[in-house]
């Protein structure tokens, strides 16, 4: 009986080994930055981080195919290195010899990417899967773009001054012409004045003379 | 020497010393005032520090020795910028009219100067108001989290980047395409780019709502224009100091490296950088100075304004190459930080084996063990110097360097907005100095009705230059500029300022001259201004006319393209200028240096034919015909 268990054992290793190979067709390298990412607060890398990967992995393959129960033991890893990268395959569970394709997987892990990358407090950049560049975040967009805005704050203000500005210099101008008729009156009552003066002594008929002639007419 | 040329009439065209006096006591006339002594020397300070202390200044110390360029630039400012501008200073102040009209009244033949001076004030003032627009363009932009400059946008099937974008930077791709919209060549011009136009239209509106009544309104504007500039500097100072790399940038630029002043282009770039940094020959300083009271003390003015200008120099270069350090640094640290990961990566070692301090060593050893592995890597060389000395003058310092600088900072827009308000600052207070540079001899020449308003005046030439500026807003804008700036602004400059200099020692003669500043300030001009003005300031500037004409004469004309199906593509090419563009260049510098012996010989025509001209010399010189009237008795 036991003979058979462990040959069974042998069987299941030496199949996920053959199914797990580097450069295989339907597996992805995974390649982790932790002391990167985190600096001081990295983790160590041991097998127990290990299994967390395998069930995150198994999570996003369930939330991709439904219905298909995706354990740990469907996703088999291999050729480990001190880097902190590895090779792995997704085996289906109704066939473990049988692996699942290249394109779903990719598919379950662009899904799931966020949560496998916060599982590890990682990011797209620290957590890579060669092989499937990450979907890229669109830049956001505001409706009005927020320059116009500025512009048109700062327009209005100078429009303000403007109008103010040259409003006071037309309120002046005409402050300025208001009191101007009052010193040209002035200036003209002196001008005819001297006017008066001038044509008096060009000639005014001398009132006194002449009536001093009727008065000597005796 | 005592060289002097015979000037008749002099006297009948210029107030006399008891004239002045009377002017003053009175405080008769329509001419505008300053409010106090510190809006003068605000508004002086504003117009000689601009954007060229900012982003041309330390470029040329750096390129040309470092610390050492601070020989040939503190002797030629002695010798050549504070004698200038104390002449500016001391004329504008004596004969109380804008250029024309000092031009004019020194000697007829001479508005030719004057009007030189406008057209350059004009020229320059229309590009210098389009890097305004672009200022303002970024200004605008900076209210935003995050930058617009600090990411590249995605292409149409949002698989990846905009081409352009991810083979240059984001930067250079928001500032070329972005921004300028900029065709591969001069002569495609493109269309009017409707952002560039409304940036524009807020420029040249906010210039107007400042100069709209002259210094009244001016004078007003410099006390935030002329201040702001220097606490700003002083943040990025404090700030750059605290950034990782700061002081790299600050060593490369004073490193001396002494050889470089046996090469004569140090000196020349050193005289020509004084010379314009000063503002001079762009008569809005004699306009300035020509509303001072008759006993201001000019000369100290002088002294105070040029120690103010070399000081701000140095002062923002220093604060520019802390921040271009930080920027070196982080490229650097990018760079390394790449090719250490390429070679963990490929040998799969564990992370932190690799730093930058044994990453030489291990390379050696890889390359030996493996070496097709190592080139197949594609490793990039990282160097330190490379990085510090990219582009950094003009506007690729602040528009690509420093905005990519300032995305690495942290709290980017708060800094984008502190840099583009400075640089806003600095442009306005030089940009009031154009505007009256052009609308005082606009109002001198009597070319409109004196009657008409200087509101009118100010909203004319705003209005003119904005029409005539429209065509920096095409997509090939950016090599009009360029055109512009190289050629328009240059040569007429210089040709403009060795006239005034010899306008003023010759032909209203030196003696004239010292009279009339020992009238002003109390004691005459000792030997120092007496030797620099007669003798080695004219001589300065022949020298820095005649090699600057030379050299711009001898090299082949070339303009730097974004092209993006260019070989060195994102590195600008190099391109000649189409044969249509030396018409330009000509137009641009040879018009006002032209307009100069042009005008004389006007005025000689015009004296030979209309001979009703000469009873004018012939007026009997009686007490009446002295006595100023004033304006309010009108018969």
């Amino acid at each position: 009986m036991f003979e058979k268990i462990f040959f069974l054992l042998c069987l299941s290793t030496a199949l996920a080994e053959q199914l797990c190979r580097p450069e295989a067709s339907d597996g992805y390298r995974v390649r982790l930055s932790i002391k990167t990412a985190l600096g001081d607060e990295a983790y160590v890398w041991n097998d127990n981080e290990m299994f967390l990967f395998r069930a995150t992995l198994a999570f996003a393959m369930r939330n991709q195919i439904s219905g298909q129960e995706f354990e740990v033991s469907n996703i088999i890893v291999c050729d480990e290195t001190p880097r902190v990268s590895f090779w792995f395959v997704v085996t289906s569970p109704q066939n473990t010899s049988q692996l699942v394709d290249k394109e779903s997987v990719e598919e379950a892990v662009r899904k799931s990417r966020n949560r496998i990358n916060s599982a590890f407090l990682l990011t797209d950049k620290t957590l890579e899967f060669i092989g499937i560049p990450p979907t890229l975040a669109a830049p956001v967009n505001p409706d009005t773009p927020p320059w116009l805005i500025v512009f048109g704050l700062v327009m209005g203000a100078v429009g303000a001054g403007i109008i103010v500005l040259l409003a006071s210099s037309v309120v002046q101008k005409k402050r300025k012409n208001d009191e101007k008729p009052d010193d040209e009156e002035i200036d003209e009552e002196t001008r005819v004045k001297t006017v008066e003066n001038s044509a008096a002594s060009e000639g005014i008929y001398n009132r006194s003379f002449s009536d001093d002639e009727r008065f000597t007419h005796m | 020497m005592k060289l002097k040329l015979p000037n008749p009439g002099l006297d009948n065209r210029i107030p006399s010393h008891g004239d002045l006096e009377k002017m003053e006591k009175e405080e008769a006339g329509d001419r505008p005032k300053w409010d106090n002594k510190a809006q003068y020397l605000l508004t002086c300070v504003g117009f000689c520090v601009g954007l060229g202390n900012v982003w041309r200044f330390p470029y040329l110390c750096q390129s040309h020795g470092g610390g050492a360029f601070m020989i040939p630039f503190l002797i030629l400012l002695v010798l050549e910028g504070i004698p200038l501008l104390h002449l500016e200073f001391a004329i504008g102040q004596r004969l109380r009219k804008g250029s024309v009209g000092v031009w004019r009244s020194i000697n007829p033949y001479l508005t030719g100067v004057g009007i030189a001076s406008l057209i350059v004030s004009f020229l320059v003032g229309m590009y210098y108001n389009t890097i305004m627009a672009w200022i303002m363009w970024y200004l605008f932009n900076s209210f935003q989290n995050p930058l617009p400059w600090s990411q590249c946008p995605l292409n149409a099937n949002r698989t990846g980047l905009v081409e352009e974008c991810a083979r240059s930077t984001t930067v250079d791709y928001f500032w070329y395409r972005e921004t300028l919209n900029t065709s591969a060549d001069i002569e495609e011009s493109g269309g009017l780019q409707w952002w560039m136009v409304l940036a524009l239209v807020s420029a040249w509106t906010l210039l107007y709502v400042c100069c709209i009544r002259g210094i009244e309104t001016t004078g007003k504007a410099v006390y935030i224009t002329s201040t702001l500039p220097y606490v700003v500097l002083t943040i990025f100072l404090i700030r750059g100091l605290t950034l990782k790399g700061s002081v790299e940038g600050i060593k490369f630029l004073f490193t001396p490296d002494v050889n470089e002043l046996m090469n004569p282009a140090t000196w020349l770039d050193a005289g020509a950088q004084v010379f314009y940094s000063f503002s001079l020959a762009f008569g809005g300083l004699i306009s300035f100075s020509s509303y001072n009271s008759i006993h201001n003390n000019c000369e100290q003015d002088a002294v105070l304004i040029s120690i103010i200008n070399g000081c701000t120099s140095v002062y923002s270069a220093t604060v520019i190459y802390s921040i271009i350090g930080f920027r070196a640094t982080q490229k650097y640290d990018d760079c390394m930080g790449n090719n250490i990961f390429k070679l963990m990566n490929a040998f799969n070692y564990p992370e932190n084996t690799i730093t930058e301090s044994n990453y030489d060593q291990i390379l050696v050893q890889l390359n030996q063990t493996s070496p097709h592995i190592i080139q197949g890597l594609d490793l990039q060389t990282c160097d330190m110097q490379f990085f510090l000395s990219q582009g950094v003058e003009g506007t690729g310092l602040a528009f690509i360097v420093f905005t990519e600088a300032i995305i690495k900072m942290p709290f980017s827009p708060l800094w984008a907005v502190l840099f583009f308000i400075m640089l806003f600052c600095l442009g306005l207070s030089t940009m009031f100095g154009n505007i009256e540079g052009v609308v005082v001899p606009l109002q001198d020449l009597r070319v409109l009705p004196r009657t008409w308003p200087k509101e009118v005046f100010c909203g004319l030439t705003c209005l003119i230059s904005f029409a005539f500026g429209l065509i920096f807003a095409l997509r090939s804008g950016n090599y009009w500029l360029a055109l512009f700036d190289n050629f328009a602004g240059s040569i007429p400059l210089l040709v403009i300022g060795f006239c005034e200099m010899i306008a003023v020692i010759y032909i209203y003669g030196v003696d004239r001259f010292n009279e009339d500043i020992e009238f002003m300030i109390g004691h005459k001009p000792n030997i120092f201004w007496q030797v620099t003005w007669r003798v080695v300031s004219p001589v300065i500037m022949i020298f820095i006319l005649v090699f600057y004409f030379v050299t711009q004469v001898t090299k082949s004309l070339t303009y730097l393209v974004w092209d993006q199906e260019a070989e060195s593509f994102p590195t600008l090419e190099p391109r000649p200028y189409p044969s249509f563009v030396y018409v330009i260049i000509f137009i641009l510098a040879g018009v006002p240096s032209l307009a100069i012996p042009a005008f004389a010989f006007f005025k000689f025509i015009q004296k030979k034919c209309c001979k009703q001209k000469d009873y004018s010399e012939n007026t009997v010189d009686t007490i009446s015909a002295k006595i100023q009237m004033s304006d309010k008795i009108k018969f």
